[in-house]
């Protein structure tokens, strides 16, 4: 049996000492050896950035692609490798701005990926540039009197493509981590899991107010399928349902505490617009966990369907027939 | 029975034309099948309207069939026609230029009428038909088609205006006469494309044999021809458009190389009929991926042949350019990926309809970084296979992306082929690695310096590639400046070693005055000029570039034997810069960037011009 180590490869890690992808690659092969994953039949496939480095550090099958072209690499591998489990590793600048659109087009065609993409909220590899999720106002190298684009919301992004797994976690949380990386591995189509990662040098500190302690309680709720979303430092507080939206209640308050449902899409809609920026004292907390959840089928098996129909209906291939085509004559 | 013997021809050009919604292109398919059942040798082009749906009978929605066939050889679908089929003003205002002096116009006087000649934007009082220099110019031959057609219909339920939709095949029954064909073969042909007993059929063989009885009822006045079959080299043959044959040789060469064939493709002008070929063919395994766009096209299909599939993607120029990014990554990585380019005008969106050969420049050297690939271009519709499939072979046993440069021209262009029996394809080798290889290395490279193909699934021999320049061998990232040049010159000697065939003199003497040296689609109006101008005693010869890079060894000491090399190329002089890089024998530029093909003629005048 393999361990978390066998999944490793024997290239020098380069990322920044500190940095949140470490933890990331540590659950990610943790969960690779929990599931006893083939390393033959284990592939990551990433674009550029720093998390794109990711496959290089683990000792299955890999490649490092080109900048947001990750999930259109992988769509086509899936397409003709239905017995490979595959990973696209991508971050919010491969994955949201130069290669948002393949992103899109992966989660509505529900190819079986497990997308991973590790939000900093910056630009990491050309050295502190805003990315599309760096909030409004933030001063970067290249927005020195501060952000004027608003952010993308990739969740919102996620669901409004369709997507039929949609989840959030933290690179700051490797328990929470490592679950929502085995729901994904066990769910059948696109698994879209933006894991919030810190980069201390040139963003340290974005998800803070999740991760430290004195604020994470009051700023995030774990979302957990049947159970009410209670959250707060003493587990008080309570999302409820209120009018179109979601409110904050006291446990001891609400009527109708809301119960999590990852298979209903309104719900999961609303959870995903509670995006408030993070201060300190947040207004709603921000869930993390599976929002949403629902089959579809891939386009991978109706694409195997579909030769099997034509195999059905005009017999095994015949290469011969198939030059001669329909009419053909001879000449004497 | 007809008195006068019908007048024997070599060859001849018709061309048909009509609104878009007239049949015009059944018609020319029809009535080319009926070609080639005869046995003649004949090549076809259609004309279709840039616009999808342009308002009815005006210039913009002519469609056109043109069909050169002879006893023979034909290499072009013909400069001038001799017989033009008009069935509206419009279709004869686009048209009348192309119809020789004293060819043969057919016209549909019901497409002449008061509304049809504005929509022609012709003068009310200066209806064509009535025009004495064109009486005087050609053999009007001028009848109410439409009417006739519904008067022959009369039996067949439908209304009027149903009716009148055979007018195509009661036009065709007439040139069949005219032609000297069977009505019997004409009318199998009929019950190929539609069902016996249907409306459809009834009225179109009622139309057929209607337009057919017309010619016997008018032979006193009208010509008539027969031809000869050509002597084509024994053997079973079909037709074949450009585009199909590429598709067909992808399929041949997946079957043949026992690897599942994807097809990573966007919608784009003049290529698409390549991805509507493949979805067709499911039932051999076939994945045809429309992507979202030409850069998912591309890498999908990188990861497709990093997954161990054939892996094709396709598109015309403006796409290839957008794919520029994806072809590197294909360089670097050393996967087999063929690329076809069906080229037309540029630059930008340019000349989405038309023909053109510009876009040698952008597969030579189209990317960033030093990243050379095999350049091949076919020279026919039929050619159109053998290159495909040569580049297949070449992309999957060197481990390369290999591009095709295949053009409006070819794809849309119809041939008889001689299609091969799959047993005498050649075989593809594949050099996928094995399980388990001891001490497997991604970057090891052979003899020929091609490295294994690495499939994921294949226990024992997991790695990782990328895009990063990557060590000799073992391809982990590196930054060394040593081996960046020893990784350059690899990829670049990989390529400079892959044998292609020899260059041939395709027609005349290995020694001469002129050598008209062409690449893809130009071959057939070089063809012409050179058979015409040696019947004139002029010592020219053709040879014909197929494989671009690497250049076939013999090509310098082949050119060496002429005094001068005339290179004709529907650009401002691509092949001839790029040959001036590698040889230093003077070449003679000939240029025609306006969208259309050379006619044979030009050429002739260009040889004449450097013999002066
Ligand atoms: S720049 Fe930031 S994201 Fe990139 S490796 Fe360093 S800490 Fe990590």
């Amino acid at each position: 049996m393999l361990k978390a180590v066998d999944y490793s490869s024997d290239q020098d890690v380069r990322w920044c000492p500190g940095c949140g992808d470490y933890s990331i690659l540590k659950q990610v092969q943790s969960v690779l050896a929990e599931f006893e994953a083939k390393r033959e039949s284990t592939v990551f496939i990433s674009g550029i950035g720093c998390s794109s480095r990711f496959p290089y550090y683990l000792n299955t099958y890999g490649m490092h692609g080109i900048h947001g072209r990750a999930t259109a690499i992988a769509s086509g591998l899936r397409a003709v490798r239905r017995d490979l489990d595959i990973w696209v590793i991508t971050g919010d600048g491969d994955g949201l701005s130069i290669g948002l659109g393949h992103l899109l087009h992966a989660l509505r065609r529900n190819f079986r990926l497990k997308i991973l993409l590790f939000n900093n909220e910056i630009y990491g590899l050309t050295k502190g540039q805003y990315s599309p999720t760096t909030p409004e106002g933030h001063r970067t190298k290249s927005s020195p009197m501060g952000v004027i684009d608003h952010p993308f919301n990739p969740l919102a992004l996620a669901l409004g493509a369709d997507a039929t797994f949609v989840a959030r976690t933290m690179d700051r949380d490797p328990l929470h981590l490592r679950d929502v990386l085995k729901a994904a591995h066990a769910h059948e189509g696109s698994a879209f899991i933006e894991v919030y990662q810190n980069c201390n040098v040139f963003n340290d500190g974005a998800f803070f107010a999740f991760t430290d302690k004195k604020t994470k309680a009051n700023n995030t709720v774990y979302l957990e399928a049947g159970k009410p979303m209670v959250f707060g430092e003493n587990n008080d507080k309570v999302l409820v349902k209120e009018h179109c939206g979601i409110a904050v209640d006291t446990l001891e308050n609400a009527q109708h505490p809301l119960v999590h449902n990852p298979g209903d899409l309104h719900q999961a809609m609303l959870l995903s617009r509670m995006f408030d920026l993070p201060e300190t004292e947040m207004e709603q907390p921000r869930p993390f966990g599976v929002l949403y959840q629902t089959h579809r089928p891939c386009y991978e098996d109706l694409m195997q369907q579909q030769i099997q129909q034509a195999v059905e209906k005009n017999g095994a291939p015949d290469l011969d027939a198939l030059l001669a085509g329909d009419t053909s004559w001879e000449v004497h | 029975m007809n008195e006068k013997a019908p007048k024997l021809l070599e060859k001849a050009t018709i061309l048909f034309a009509g609104d878009s919604g007239d049949g015009i292109q059944l018609t020319g398919f029809q009535f080319s099948q009926n070609t080639a059942l005869e046995g003649q040798d004949l090549s076809t082009y259609p004309d279709f309207p840039a616009e999808i749906r342009a308002p009815i009978g005006t210039v913009s929605g002519v469609s056109g069939f043109r069909i050169n066939f002879g006893s023979q050889r034909i290499f072009t679908p013909g400069a001038l026609v001799d017989a033009l089929v008009a069935f509206n003003a419009a279709a004869l205002t686009k048209n009348i230029d192309q119809l020789r002096n004293g060819g043969i116009l057919i016209v549909d006087e019901s497409g002449f009428s008061k509304r049809n000649l504005t929509l022609a934007h012709i003068p009310e009082d200066q209806n064509p038909l009535d025009d004495e220099a064109l009486v005087n110019s050609y053999k009007l031959l001028r009848f109410d088609i439409t009417q006739m057609t519904k008067e022959a219909l009369v039996d067949v339920p439908g209304s009027p205006k149903d009716k009148t939709r055979s007018k195509n095949f009661f036009a065709l029954g007439l040139i069949y006469w005219m032609y000297s064909r069977s009505l019997q073969q004409g009318e199998k042909l009929i019950a190929e494309k539609f069902k016996a007993g249907s409306v459809a059929f009834d009225a179109n063989i009622k139309a057929l044999r209607a337009g057919y009885h017309l010619g016997e009822t008018i032979e006193e006045t009208a010509v008539r021809f027969r031809m000869d079959a050509a002597h084509l080299a024994p053997g079973r043959y079909r037709s074949v458009m450009g585009n199909q044959a590429v598709a067909l040789a992808l399929i041949a060469a997946s079957q043949k190389a026992n690897l599942p064939l994807f097809y990573g493709s966007y919608p784009i002008t003049p290529a698409s009929d390549i991805l509507h070929e493949l979805s067709k063919q499911k039932h051999f395994g076939v994945k045809t991926f429309q992507a979202e766009d030409e850069i998912a096209a591309i890498t999908s299909a990188i990861g497709a042949a990093y997954g161990g599939a054939l892996a094709v993607t396709g598109s015309s120029g403006p796409g290839i350019a957008l794919k520029g990014e994806g072809i590197g990554l294909a360089v670097i990585l050393e996967l087999p990926l063929v690329v076809i380019n069906v080229q037309r005008g540029g630059p930008s969106t340019g000349l989405p309809t038309k023909t053109e050969q510009a876009d040698l420049n952008q597969a030579l050297y189209g990317r960033n970084g030093e990243a050379p690939l095999p350049v091949l271009a076919p020279a026919s519709p039929t050619d159109c296979f053998d290159i495909t499939y040569a580049a297949a072979k070449i992309a999957v046993e060197h481990m390369t992306p290999v591009m095709v440069l295949s053009d409006g021209f070819l794809a849309n262009g119809s041939q008889p082929w001689k299609f091969p029996a799959a047993s005498d394809l050649p075989l593809i080798s594949p050099p996928v690695a094995s399980e388990h290889t001891e001490d497997y290395q991604p970057y090891r490279r052979d003899e020929n310096l091609v490295r294994k193909w690495g499939i994921p699934g294949t226990a024992g021999i997991e790695h990782r590639i990328g895009g990063l320049e990557k060590q000799d061998i073992t391809g982990n990232i590196s930054y060394d400046a040593e081996n960046h040049q020893k990784m350059v010159n690899f990829r670049q000697q990989k390529i400079a070693n892959i044998p292609v065939p020899d260059l041939a003199i395709e027609w005349g003497d290995p020694e001469g005055d002129v050598l008209v040296l062409g690449w893809g689609s130009t071959f057939g109006a070089i063809r012409e000029a050179v058979i015409n101008l040696r019947n004139d005693g002029v010592k020219v010869s053709q040879a014909h570039l197929r494989y671009i890079y690497p250049l076939p060894a013999n090509f310098e000491e082949l050119i060496s034997g002429f005094t001068h090399i005339l290179v004709p190329e529907m650009n401002m002089g691509q092949l001839l810069g790029y040959l001036r890089r590698e040889i230093s024998k003077p070449l003679t530029p000939l240029h025609k960037v306006k969208g259309v093909p050379f006619a044979s003629l030009e050429i002739e005048e260009a040889i004449r011009q450097l013999l002066k």
